[in-house]
Order: C-alpha cells, then structure tokens, then sequence
C-alpha cells in the first residue's frame, strides 16, 4: 500500500513542480522576523477574498438578476433559503470588511515604504487591485436592487455624461439603457460575477509572485537580503511556512472574532454596511431625498462633491486614485521605514490621516455649505500630501537606517505597562461595614487620570518629531 | 499654532452635523415575548392588511417562530381562507389603490429595517385632525401622508397645539380632545405590539441569529487561544 502510495505521489512530482512551488512560497520563502500587527492584513485580504468567493457562489444559486425579481430574491435568500441570511451577511459584511482590510494594508504600505524601490511593481499591481475591488463593489451594491443600490448607480454612471464630447453616449453605452434598467442590472451582474473576479484573481497572483521575487519589507525598511549567513538564507528572515502561517491563524481568529460579532449583532452596522434605504425596492420615480454611497467610498464621493464645477469634480476625484499610483515616484526619500523618517513626513502622514477620515465622515452627511467648505480643506490636504511630497520628502532630515533589524517590544511585552497604567487610573478603597465585612471599591483616580492622559499626547508629540 | 491647527482639523469635520426632523418616541422591542407578536400579528391582520400585505412573510414562519398551533394561527390571525403557506397577501389591488390614495400603500416587510421601530411607533401615533385634508388627520412625522388614522376608533381624535417660530408654525404637543375605546396606556400598548411584529416580520432570523452569536464567538475566542499556543510554540526558537 505504502510502496503503490509512493509510487502515486513520485507519478505526480515527475510531472507537476508542486514541492518546488511550495518551497519557494512557503517553505523556503525567507521572511523577516520582525513583522507587527500591520502585516496581518495582507493574508486577511487573501482571506476575505475566499470568503467573498464561496459566499458569492452560494448566493447566485438563488439570485435573480432580473430588475422585477432581484429585490425579491434577496429577501427568500434572507428568509426561505437555509442559512441563506448567513450566507448573505457574510457576503454583505465580508464586502466592507474587504475595504478595511486593504485600506489599513495600504497605510502599511505608505507607513513602512513598502511601495519603494524595489517594490513600485507590486505597489502598481497593488492599486489596480484597489481599483478592481471598487468596481466589483460598485457594481455588486447594484443587484440587491434597493432604492440605495438604484440611485448610487444613477449618481455614479451619470458622472460619465460630464465628460465633454462623449460624456453622454458613453454612460449610455455603459447603463445600456436612458435610466438605471433590467438591462443594466443583467450586464453588472455579469460584471460582478465573472468578468472583475477573473481580473482580481490573475492580479492577486501577479502581486505576490511579484512580492516574492523581491522579498517582503519590514517595519525597519530594511533589505534582510544583504546581510546573509554561509548557506545563502538572510540572517534575519524566518521561513514563511511554518512561522508566519502559524502566526497569520491567530490573526485570522481575531479578525473571525470581529467579523462574526458583526454578522451576528449588528449586521447593518448602523446603516454603513447595509444602508436602511436598500430595504426599500428600487423606485425609479422617487428619489431618495439624502443619496450617500457605502462608506467605502465616501471619501473620494466627498472629492468630488467639494469641486464646484462637476467635470472638474469627476478630474478630482479619478486624480485622487491617480495620485495614489504614482506614490513610489512622488517619494524621493532614501529611508523606507517611518521610524527612521523626519518629523515632516511623520505630521505630514498624520494630516493625510485626518483628511482621509474626515472626507469619509464627510461623505455620508448632507451637502451643507459648512460641509462643502470643509471637503474643499481636506481635499487640499488629500492632494498637498501626495503633491508637495517631492518637496518635503527630499530635504527632510532622517535618522540613521540601522543594518540589520531591531527588537522591539511585542504586544506581549507591553501587559505589564498596561497593567502600571489601570493601577495609575484606579483607586482601592478598603471600606468596613458594621457588619465586619470588608469590601473592596475601585474608584477612578481623576489625578491619575489626567498625567495618563498627559503622558500620552507628550509621547504622541514626541513621535512626531 | 500648529497644535490648534492639528486640533482644529480633527474636530471640524464632526460638528458640521447637521440635525433635523422631530423628535421620535421610543418604543420597547422585545422579541423574546411571543404573546405581544401574536397579539401584533393579529392587530396587522385586523387594521393593516387590509391595504397593506407583507408578502415577504409566511404564516407558517409565523406559527413556527411564535410556538403557535397551526390551525391556531389560522383561526386566530389569519385573514378568513388564507392557507398555512400562505404569505401575508393584501386584497388590495393596484388599479383601486391609485384611484382612492394616489399610489398603491406599500408592503410592510421590511418597513422595521427602513424606517426604525422608533419612527413606526411615533408615526403610528402621530396622526392629529386637520381640516382640509381627504383623509381628516395629518401626521407630524409623515407630513401629508396618503394614509388614514386606522386606529381612530381605538386612539380617539388628537388635536395639535401649535406655536410660531420664526414665522413658521411648528406643533409642539398633540392633545387628545376625544378619548377612544382604549385609554392612552393601553393604546401604547397595542401599537408597541403591532411595531414589535414589524420589527420581527422585518428580519424573522434576527433572535436565532443573535443566541447563535454567543456560541460562534466563543468558538473563535477557544480557537484564537489555541492558535496563539500553537504560535508561541513554533517561534520559541526565533529572536
């Protein structure tokens, strides 16, 4: 048995490089050592996109990409189909879950240099991914066929039209109708099913074998592969397979945790993952009065709000993902990582930071003309980021890169201080009833509470420097 | 100057908020409470379906998900010849629809996840006389709606007091100047069972699915734990 067994596997080896493949991502592909929390998204991207996948898969079997039936298929996937609302929660949750998980793999990105020389290709292969996930986004919100999903459409296909010459034909080439119809719907659903999912599968593939073949960065920016021991492998770097698969399963069960509490308690999430106004069927003779779109795209939606003239605003808003492509040349700074970077670099970050959150937030609300002023600054601070980096990235003054990678302290260390700080905050009072019993009563210590809060900004002021 | 710009920054976006509308009353959700949803269906069956259906809900879920008998269920709820598999079909049609409200009174399954229990419960109770209008009554949640006060004959006739602000006349309070069959206590009763119907008939899963949740949550936390062993195991060796 054991002898016919081998025999099997020695047919299949002779023929297919499985071990070699194997090892050269997994269990020969050297990794540094150092990797934080920030690393963790990219394999949950990898996971959210499976999920996506078998989901997706499962809901087609009882969708109807019909506009007089959508609707109504949604709701016997929710309430007749078995597991059905799971299957659909997991694949509404899973699409906003998507977008958190390559957002902050992005600022992982941006924050460690990652997309620097020698990586701009995996950066560029990285963004189309990006731009796919947004139509595959956009063009899913369409099929559950709410008043939601019915005007966002309207709103975004109708941008098109303001481009000159063309503008009109061409959103009506794209909507294959005058209006958002059935004949729409059809062609989205083709879309989002076969066509973006193809393309998204081939560029995930494209954007690790490209990471491979350079090697993955680290929190130090450093290259592990210049300093090597006698047999070739980095001195720093840990193979893939076991270290960091073992470690990327404890990531998975605290993003499942976080993922399952919102599928199972607040599937709507407050009317950000699931809009309220996508439980009402599509009406395409009464608009809604407040059209927002998910809050994944809020932000650029606020971009393109905060320019007065809308073609001007549709150049904005497709130039703030355009800028975002030409990240690796816009940064002229040696240093990789943002521990050994200026402080301008360091604020500079942080504005872009309050400026993506901001216009996000800003997206959801009514139009106000306080609000629009306010999209118009943090548009600006969106665009001097990326813009004005040449400038201030070239003369910054950074700290010495070290050679080889550093300690830091892990999560776990960081228990002890975490406790220090709860001492700092709270107060035991012993007291004694007449009874005799004592009892024990935890009172917050205002005192304490503000050198906490003091200490903390002085620390954050710090490390901006 | 930088630190206020920094601050400034930050806080700007979120006080742009704007605020609108009236302020709801809240109503008391409790889905564990299967004789308030019974008593809720049989009050959407009696005063809505008449124009309003719920096709999105079968009698049988009902009967199911409420612990009731079948035969109960038919007796006592549904509308005189609607079957156990039956959805909640309205017997208005759209032609008869239009020509005495304008447009066809909408379905109402999934009416508790657009609009809130909160709003349900206000707009319910918030139908006032007015003179001039087809119907007799206004809404002060639902300015000018098509829809009659159902409820009349329980509620009673509600008159709005009104104040002048800024040149505009806003209503401040609904006075009851005609008691109905019910009193005021026992009239909130009755629409917060009918709302907690709603909310129950908008997502029929949404208690199953949240005594589930403790289970798979304590799952992945045993599993984040053995996952987190298994690490600490295998990078002993790396520092």
């Amino acid at each position: 048995m054991k002898v016919r067994l081998n025999q099997c596997s020695n047919w299949l080896l002779e023929r297919f490089p499985i071990s070699d493949l194997w090892n050269e991502h997994m269990a020969h592909y050297y990794a540094p050592k150092n990797f934080n929390v920030w690393y963790f998204f990219g394999s949950l991207a990898l996971l959210v996109l499976v999920n996506q996948f078998i989901t997706g898969i499962l809901l087609t079997m009882n969708y109807k990409p019909d506009a007089k039936l959508a609707f109504d298929s949604v709701e016997y996937i929710m309430r007749d189909v078995n597991w059905g609302w799971l299957v659909r929660y997991m694949h509404s949750t899973g699409a906003s879950a998507f977008f958190i998980v390559v957002y902050l793999h992005m600022f992982r990105g941006l924050i460690y240099g990652s997309f620097k020389q020698p990586r701009e290709l995996i950066w560029i292969f990285g963004m189309l991914i990006f731009v796919c996930l947004m139509a595959e986004a956009f063009m899913g919100y369409l099929l559950p066929w709410g008043q939601m999903s019915y005007w966002g459409a309207q709103v975004i296909i109708s941008l098109f039209s303001a481009i000159p010459v063309v503008g009109d034909d061409l959103s009506l080439w794209i909507r294959g109708d005058y209006v958002i119809s059935d004949a729409t719907l059809n062609r989205f659903f083709a879309f989002h099913v076969i066509a973006v999912p193809l393309v998204l599968l081939i560029l995930v593939f494209l954007h690790i074998v490209a990471l491979h073949e350079v090697g993955s960065n680290n929190p130090d920016g450093v290259e592990i592969k210049e300093s090597k021991d006698p047999w070739g492998h980095p001195v720093d770097g840990i193979p893939f397979h076991p270290y960091y698969t073992v470690k990327d399963l404890v990531g998975v069960g605290v993003f499942m945790f976080f993922f399952a509490a919102v599928i199972f308690y607040m599937p709507e999430l407050g009317g950000y993952f699931l809009e309220h106004a996508n439980f009402i069927p599509a009406d395409p003779l009464k608009t809604p009065e407040h059209i927002a779109p998910v809050w994944y795209f809020t932000p650029f939606y606020a971009i393109l709000r905060a320019v007065p003239d809308k073609f001007a605003g549709v150049i904005a808003m497709g130039g703030a993902i355009v800028v975002l492509f030409m990240l690796p040349w816009l940064d002229r700074s040696k240093v990789k990582s943002i521990r050994y970077r200026g402080g301008i670099f360091k604020k500079a970050v942080l504005l872009f930071v309050i400026a993506f959150i901001g216009l996000g937030y800003l997206g959801t609300q009514p139009a106000t003309p306080g609000a629009t002023m306010f999209a118009r600054v943090l548009t600006a601070v969106y665009f001097g980021f990326f813009l004005l980096m040449p400038l201030y990235t070239r003369w910054e003054k950074t700290k010495p890169v070290p050679k080889r990678l550093t300690e830091q302290r892990t999560l776990e260390d960081r228990i002890p201080d975490l406790m220090a700080v709860i001492d700092e905050v709270v107060t035991i009072e012993q007291t004694t009833s007449k009874e005799n019993v004592t009892a024990t009563k935890r009172r917050p210590n205002y005192a304490g509470i503000i050198t906490v809060l003091i200490r903390t900004a002085k620390n954050l002021k710090k490390s901006l420097d | 100057m930088k630190k206020v710009l920094y601050t400034l920054l930050f806080l700007l976006p979120f006080s742009v908020l704007a605020s609108s509308g009236v302020k709801l009353e809240s109503a008391d959700i409790d889905l564990t409470d299967n004789a308030s949803l019974e008593r809720g269906a049989h009050h959407y069956v009696t005063y809505c379906l008449g124009c309003h259906s719920a096709k999105h809900m079968r009698y049988k879920r009902i009967a199911m998900d409420l612990q009731l008998d079948e035969d109960e269920i038919l007796k006592n709820v549904a509308p005189f010849g609607a079957g156990i598999y039956d959805p909640m079909h309205s017997a208005m049609n759209q032609h008869d629809a239009e020509k005495w409200y304008g447009t066809m009174p909408p379905d109402l399954s999934l009416i508790a996840r657009s609009r809130g229990a909160d709003w349900l419960y206000s707009y319910l109770k918030g139908f006032y006389s007015e003179k001039g209008k087809p119907t007799g009554v206004n809404n002060v949640v639902f300015k000018d709606v098509a829809m009659p006060n159902v409820f009349w004959q329980l509620q009673g006739t509600q008159e709005a007091t009104t104040k002048t602000i800024d040149g505009q006349e806003v209503i401040t309070e609904l006075k009851l100047v005609e008691p109905g069959q019910l009193s005021p206590k026992e009239f909130d009763k009755t629409i917060n069972d009918l709302v907690s119907f709603l909310v129950y008939v908008g997502e029929p899963v949404q208690l199953e699915r949240q005594q589930m949740g403790k289970y798979v949550l304590f799952f992945i936390l045993m599993f984040i734990v053995l996952a987190y062993l298994l690490k600490k195991e295998y990078w002993k060796d790396i520092h």
